[in-house]
Order: structure tokens, then sequence, then C-alpha cells
């Protein structure tokens, strides 16, 4: 009896559900809606505020967070979703999903490491 | 004169039919008349070659599973009453081969119910003198209510996973296994997790949770796998650093 | 067993594609996997933010203009949908995957699934004063 991998995606799954629905509402509320329509003062989320704030180490922990955890978590869901709408879905699916879930985190803990 | 109710049966006789069709009743209507009642009705006025499984009556068989008005319902459970006014539609649980009429091959299902070990596996063997298998009213809660399965199998017919592959071991055979897993008198967890661990397992489970919803029973069988993926999930970690025996 | 004298010929009925559209409960789980495809889209957004925040001043403001075109609001309100919806669901269904026990009762799932939307008041407030106040 072959061993399923899918406890690795399921538990980046959870965090990432436990992310987008605790923290990604106020966060898409502030950054999507409040501040483009100067309900906030834009000055907010001003490029000194931002990369000050994305330099330190606990700042750029929480965006990796925010990025990479709703990303797997959406791939996730994506991917199983294939299969729900009647896809045969195979192992290519497989990897463009998660792959790009990886390349999404990947990207963002550059950057991150590159403005430290 | 009695009201009446139209029911549509979804008939399928194999000697004769290539497909199944619709068949419509007027049935007599009484206020505390259940669908399994109205079927007897049919059977014994109407149309006697009308096939439909039923034994107790009073939802603990599991026998008399249908879909009614595309619902996965216990026939017995389910009163004409609340569908007034209206007609009803009867067809075989949705998910399974029809065999005849509602009647359908529950088979693959009893096999996956089988193939998990649905018995205590005693850490040690004790002899009859040698007393009982004593339980605390605490331990016996962590399973209780995963025990009360009447396999009646409308959690397959509930289940789209199931729909779309056949090879998932579906609601009710998981929610028996963690049961087994969950008591305290039984040794055979480490035989039902390599079960429990394959794609087919827990892992094919998207929680759409209309298993727990349609259960005649509160068995809940969309909880018993989430825990059951929980537990997957700790032992995935543990086998990452314990070299394989 | 020999079937040669059997007159089964048991009917197997396809699963359409169509499935999920028959039934209100299978609509809304496929509403609930959909946040996902919003829920992705924002990722993206905030990761396309990281890479102008690091290309400089010049860059950041472009993507801070950009997200104030009304179609870029439009999209966040549907996003802010998606995720609201997300998080009703997630936390109806959480306590199914922890059976807490208080001695041998098992503790019922409206009192956990309170303590989560309190959860989310409190992480919403202190991003909030963080945002207006730091």
């Amino acid at each position: 009896m072959k061993r399923s991998d899918e406890p690795v995606y399921w538990l980046l799954f959870g965090a990432g559900g436990v992310m987008t629905a605790v923290l990604l509402p106020i966060l898409v509320l502030i950054t999507g809606i409040l501040v483009p329509m100067s309900i906030i003062s834009p000055e907010k989320l001003s490029y000194e505020r931002v990369h000050a704030f994305a330099t330190t180490w606990w700042g750029a922990l929480i965006l990796l967070a925010t990025i990479a955890l709703p990303i797997w978590h959406a791939m996730h869901r994506i991917y199983h979703g294939l299969h729900d709408v009647g896809v045969h879905t195979t192992r290519l699916h497989h990897y463009v999903c998660y792959g790009f879930a990886f390349l999404v985190s990947a990207a963002a803990l550059t950057l991150l490491v590159q403005m430290f | 004169m009695a009201d009446m109710i139209e029911i549509e049966i979804l008939r399928y006789r194999p000697e004769e039919d290539n497909e199944p069709w619709l068949q419509t009743f007027q049935v007599p209507y009484r206020h505390e008349m259940s669908v399994l009642e109205a079927l007897s009705y049919i059977k014994d006025e109407l149309d006697s070659t009308v096939s439909f499984r039923w034994s107790c009556r009073m939802a603990i068989c599991g026998s008399c599973g249908m879909m009614v008005n595309g619902v996965p319902k216990l026939g017995c459970k389910t009163f004409l009453r609340d569908y007034i006014p209206g007609k009803i539609t009867l067809e075989p649980l949705r998910n399974f081969p029809i065999e005849r009429d509602l009647v359908v091959d529950m088979s693959d299902f009893i096999e996956k119910l089988e193939s998990i070990k649905p018995y205590i596996i005693p850490k040690e063997e004790k002899s009859v003198c040698e007393g009982e298998y004593i339980q605390t009213p605490a331990q016996l809660a962590k399973f209780r209510q995963f025990s009360m399965c009447i396999n009646c199998g409308l959690c397959y017919s509930a289940c789209p996973q199931y729909g779309l592959k056949k090879s998932f071991m579906g609601p009710a055979a998981l929610a028996l296994l963690y049961r087994y897993n969950a008591d305290s008198r039984d040794g055979g967890q480490a035989a039902r997790m390599k079960i429990l661990n394959q794609e087919k397992g827990v892992w094919s489970c998207t929680f759409v949770g209309y298993c727990s919803e349609v259960c005649p029973k509160g068995v809940d069988p969309a909880a018993a796998i989430q825990l059951g993926k929980v537990e997957s999930a700790k032992d995935y970690v543990i086998a990452m650093f314990k070299p394989e025996e | 067993m020999d079937h040669s004298q059997s007159k089964r010929k048991p009917f197997v009925r396809p699963v359409k594609k169509s499935w999920w559209l028959k039934d209100r409960f299978y609509i809304l789980y496929m509403l609930r996997e959909g946040t996902s495809l919003l829920v992705a889209i924002y990722a993206v957004i905030l990761m396309v933010g990281l890479l102008r925040l690091s290309q400089g001043e010049v860059a950041f403001n472009g993507w801070l203009a950009a997200l104030t075109h009304p179609l870029s609001i439009l999209l966040h309100l549907a996003v802010l949908a998606a995720c609201a919806f997300h998080a009703k669901t997630w936390f109806a269904l959480a306590p199914k995957a922890m059976r807490i026990f208080k001695g041998d009762e098992l503790i019922p799932e409206k009192p956990i699934i309170m303590a989560q939307y309190i959860g989310l008041a409190g992480a919403s407030l202190v991003v909030l004063l963080f945002v207006l106040l730091a």
C-alpha cells in the first residue's frame, strides 16, 4: 500500500487556510480598497514605511507568510478542483499547480532576502 | 376519498430495459405515511413488479436507502407530508450500479467496509478467565458516535469524490476505520494506518461535508475523515524521522 | 458464481461534468473551492507589490497607482467577498478536525466557532491599528 505525499500539501493548505481566513480580509480591505480610495491616507503605505517594514526580520517573515501560505492554499484547492470539474488529473497538473505555488513563494523569499 | 400524491419511480428491469425510465403512480396520502409505506402500497395495489429493499421500518437495518427528490434518504424515515403539495421522485441510490428498480449493487461498499479490519484486534490476547477488556466512559466517548453506522450507504451517494473515483474508500468505511483506531481496547492501528495513508484513503476526500449532512444516524463521517487526515499527517512526519522497518 | 444463466445487467449511471449544478449543497461547495482563484490572484498581486518595492520608490508608487484603478478596486471587493466566504466556511468546518474533550464530554462546535470569529476580529484590529499608528 503506497503512502500518499498529500500530508505535505495538506499541512500547507491548512496553514494557508487559516491565514486566508484570519489575516487576508483586513489586508485586502486596507491595500486594495481603503488606501486606493484614500479612506486611509496613502501615506500609510508609502515606500519608506513599507520598505522599512519589509526589511525588519519580523516584517519580512510576516510578508513571506502572507504571500506564500495563501498561494499554497489556493493552488491546492485549484488542483483538486480540476478533478471536480471533470479533468482527469495527471502528474503534469500536479507539477503545474504546486510548481506555481513554489515559484511564487520562492520569488517572495528571494526578494525579501535581497532587500534585507 | 383520500387526497392523492404523485410518486415517480425510476424503473429498471434488466431483462427488458436497456436504460432506466420513470413511471408515475397515484398514491392515497395519509399524514403519517412514510415513503416506504407508499412503496408498499404501490407494490400491493398498483404494480407488483416494483422492486425495493426494506426490512425493519425503523431506521436501524439500513436497507431502504434511496434518492428522494435527489437527496439520499431512508424511505422509512422520510414522510410524504414533508413533500405536500408536490410530487415525489424516487430513484435508486446515486453512485451505485442499479440492479433492478430501486435496488442497487452495494458489493463495492461492503468490500470496502470489510477491508479496513472492522473488528477489535487486541493488543495482547487474554483468555476468558483473565476477564474482560475494561473501558472507561471517557475512552468510549472517543469513538462511540462513529460506531452508530447502519451501513445504509447514503453517505456514498452523497459523496461526489466516490462518484468521480470509485477506488476512494469512502465516508462510512473511513469512519469505521477511525472508530476502531480510536478504541482503547484495539491494537490494530499500525495495519489500519497503512490503508488510511493511501491516496484512496483519507486523501481523496476534499471535505465536501454532504456525507455528514445526509447521515440518518448522526455519525458525522466527514469529521472522522478529517481526524483521520490529522492522524495520517502525524504519521507522515513521524515516518520521515524513522527508517522504514 | 456461475452467471451464464443470470439476467443480471447492472446499469451504471454516468457522472456528468455538471454534477455540482444539481444541488445547492454542491454549489456552495464549489463556491467555497472557487474562492481559491481570487485568493491566488491576491497573493500574486502582493508578490508583484513586493517586486516593485525591491525595484525602488518609483516602481512601488506605480504599483500603488495601479491599485487605484476602478477595476482594481472592484477586483479587490470580489477578493474581499471571497475571503469572507472562505472564512465563514473555514470556521464552520474547523471544529470537525479537532475533537476536544472535557472529561468524557465532547466540547460543542459553537464556542469553537465563536472563538475563531473573535480571533478574526482581534487580528483585524491589530493590523488596522498597526497600519494607522505605527
